[in-house]
């Protein structure tokens, strides 16, 4: 049997049962590890931008400043992020399916490309002054050509990337590998792939033309119209990380305790919501701008009912997904009271307690604070200030980097079949990083709306010896502490993860067959019923009294954000 | 979840609890949050409501400059002091890296604000912090407003624009 299926190539997990093959397997691992590469750039990087603001320019000077945000900003929000979900893609499509990966040399020419895209636009960063862009690198700053070549490289290559597992997803169901109906898992990453696939090509008719006049061969572009394209690629991309992070909460609900959806239909149509309406929301970007520009009209259905029906399949998830927990747990004989299901979690699993803090974070802090910035009105007192940094650290922070880190704990032992090293830490880092970067996102919002703190600035302290400089008052001094420790805390979390992921990936022990099933085996027998009868699953009680917590504290908080407004200069009246 | 589902899910009905929370959300964004946007135009008094007009960043230099000659009534730090009368309209130009010119204006009075830059991207804010206007190069707005408390506003610089963009601060003083 071994021989057999190592001669076709692949290898029957001994805790799944499902195949594994070997292209694919050594493909995750590459992409994997480049993404881990790129985070720790990002982490660096995340360090100095901290101290900055913390501590002043006399520790990192305002220039340096713009060159290491504009490193951490590419790193972890394209580069760490994007490679993961690629490695993610591989797994979903050719893993959870069982089925070999087609095209295997098209996926190393894609991952060369993102490699030498991040290399170009990393090292185009560091070599000249010029180049300290921001994500948001607005025309008409320009930057050298490799700038905007090695997004564009990277673009490409993760463009190919989604063509091989649209591919193999394809090849899978024509070879009847698959039914019909996808698992929810491939499903939920591939409306990731979808959204990807357009993301990717607005990003391209933003940074081709921005390239081109780089070089002199355009003579100049609408800086109003390229801000809008950008953010036709900038906001989706953020929503490819969101469908990536409810497609990981969803597999990490089941590996971990077993979950099993409360309804099928329901959480497909919730991830059809994504599809149909969220790269809407990238209007939301230009709410501060005059209504004469961009009508009262098209923001409101754009920013309004269109991404707010995104923002219902959100919702949808957030109890879905906890749902699935609890009936997890429940079939696993936590059944009794409310909450017994939740303190009888494995918490010493680093992976449930990332799945669970990145589920409460993102909602609490990272969703609502979103769709409340993302209203026309109270975008007004957010725009550009730290705010904006607090809300994103809550959603591809604390949500989607979190949840990725939850399931490394099983990449490490499944994929690269070793022992993850250093235990302990592995048990405190979800905890260390959720935290302390919770801390910096409410410090963050505080710091933005109320005292309007801007993002993107080098020097708030003297204002780069600016005569019209004018200091803070102490209570801001005392939330940039707050924001400062948290920071570190972060940076601490997440030098543990790329230390044990190292550690593990070079010194691990290699684990047999035997000790993969001795070891890592799934929670329970839960042949998932699932869409079996909705009668046969427990009722998640539990979950639907913390979602009318967060219901209640949704409400509060967007009436809040007017009534902070209301109080400002009257504006447009 | 992460194997595929029997054929007739589709089929499968939802549970109490989660129609429950279906409505819920649905009442929250879909009618309630969808709704107060629009309401906020009738009620609310701060609205981005406001004419836009593309315009060639020497022309709207040569705007702002007759305006500050106008009404000039002081100078700091080499940027002059305007103090424009309640009603009229006021011109603000952000270039690298400085905001021209400084306004006095008279607490409670509505202006016409027109802003651009001439440059690059720039951004208004204001501490102590009121609200947040995306400015470009080659596009005007006009927006009213009404500094309805007395103090000294800085401008601040809230877009990246450069490398001296922390040093671009300007001022706004509201007389009670």
């Amino acid at each position: 049997m071994a021989s057999a299926s190592a001669s076709a190539g692949y290898r029957v997990c001994p805790v799944t049962g499902l195949k594994v093959f070997l292209p694919t397997e050594r493909l995750i691992q590459a992409v994997a590890v480049s993404a881990v590469v790129a985070l720790l750039i990002g982490g660096i990087a995340a360090l100095f931008v901290v101290l900055n603001r913390w501590l002043g320019p006399d520790v990192v000077a305002p220039s340096r400043f713009y060159m290491w945000i504009a490193l951490h900003g590419w790193n972890m929000l394209v580069f760490w992020i994007v490679l993961f979900e690629v490695a993610l893609l591989y797994f979903a499509s050719s893993v959870l399916l069982s089925t070999r990966l087609v095209w295997p040399r098209l996926a190393w020419v894609s991952l060369g490309l993102m490699v030498v895209g991040v290399a170009l636009t990393d090292v185009a960063v560091v070599r000249t002054p010029q180049n300290y862009l921001s994500f948001q690198p607005y025309v008409p700053l320009q930057g050298t050509p490799d700038f905007y070549l090695g997004p564009i490289l990277f673009t490409v290559g993760s463009l190919s990337a989604l063509a091989v597992f649209f591919a193999t997803i394809y090849t899978a169901q024509k070879e009847k590998v698959v039914g019909r109906s996808l698992p929810l898992v491939v499903y939920g990453a591939a409306v990731a792939a979808i959204i990807a696939v357009a993301t990717l090509v607005v990003g391209a008719m933003a940074f081709i033309p921005a390239f081109l006049w780089s070089l002199g061969l355009v003579g100049s572009v609408d800086a109003f119209w390229w801000k809008l394209t950008y953010w036709g690629f900038g906001h989706p991309a953020q929503q490819i990380n969101l469908a990536a992070m409810i497609t990981v909460w969803y597999f990490l609900a089941y590996i971990t305790v077993g979950g099993v959806t409360p309804s099928e239909k329901v959480s497909r149509l919730a991830f059809v919501c994504y599809l149909v309406a969220i790269n809407l929301g990238s209007a939301h970007h230009l709410q501060t701008e005059a209504s004469g520009a961009l009508s009262v009209p098209w923001k409101w259905i754009n920013t309004g009912y269109l991404v707010h029906l995104a923002v219902l399949g959100s919702m949808i998830h957030a109890f879905a997904v906890p749902a699935a927990i609890e009936i997890g747990q429940r079939l696993r004989g936590h059944g009794q009271g409310w909450f017994r299901w939740l303190i009888k979690a494995p918490w010493g699993n680093p992976a449930f307690s990332s799945l669970v803090l990145s589920i409460a974070l993102f909602g609490f802090l990272g969703g609502t604070s979103g769709v409340i910035y993302g209203t026309e009105q109270p975008n007004l007192l957010w725009h550009n200030t730290l705010a904006v940094v607090g809300h994103f650290k809550g959603t591809v922070v604390l949500g989607t980097t979190l949840a990725f880190m939850g399931v490394t704990w099983y990449v490490l032992p499944l994929i690269f079949r070793r022992q993850v090293v250093g235990r302990p830490l592995a048990v405190v880092q979800p905890w260390l990083f959720g935290v302390g970067m919770a801390l910096l996102a409410v410090a963050f919002m505080k710091l933005g709306v109320a005292d309007g703190v801007p993002r993107k600035q080098g020097d708030i302290f003297l204002f780069g010896g600016s005569a019209f400089a004018f200091p803070y008052p102490a209570h801001v001094w005392a939330w940039m502490a707050v924001a400062g420790i948290g920071g570190l805390l972060g940076v601490l979390g997440g030098a543990i993860f790329v230390g044990l992921v190292v550690g593990t990936v070079l010194m691990g022990k290699r684990l047999s067959e035997a000790e993969l099933k001795g070891g890592y085996g799934l929670p329970g027998a839960v042949p998932a019923p699932v869409g079996g009868a909705v009668h046969s699953l427990p009722v998640p009680k539990g979950t639907l009294v913390l979602t009318i917590i967060f219901w209640l504290f949704f409400l509060a908080m967007y009436l809040r954000a007017f009534a902070q407004l209301s109080s400002t200069w009257p504006l447009g009246h | 979840m992460v194997t595929a589902p029997e054929r007739v899910w589709w089929r499968v009905p939802v549970s109490r609890a989660e129609m429950v929370w279906i409505v819920l959300a649905f009442l929250l964004v879909m009618v309630f949050f969808s709704l107060w946007m629009a309401l906020w135009h009738g009620i609310g008094r701060q609205n981005a409501t406001g004419a836009a007009y593309k315009v060639a960043p020497q022309t709207y230099r040569e705007e702002v400059f007759a305006f500050a000659r106008q009404w000039k009534v002081g100078e700091e730090n080499g940027i002059p002091v305007v103090a424009p009368p309640p009603g009229s309209h006021v011109y603000l130009l952000a270039q690298r890296f400085s905001w021209y010119p400084i306004l006095k204006l008279k607490a409670g009075e509505t202006y016409h604000l027109h802003m651009a830059s001439t440059d690059v991207l720039h951004g208004f804010s204001l501490s102590p912090h009121q609200w947040a206007i995306q400015l470009y190069p080659g596009y005007e707005w006009v927006m009213s407003f009404t500094p309805d408390k007395p103090g000294t506003y800085h401008i601040i610089c809230n877009d990246f624009c450069g490398l001296g963009h922390q040093t671009m601060l300007g001022k706004i003083i509201v007389e009670g």
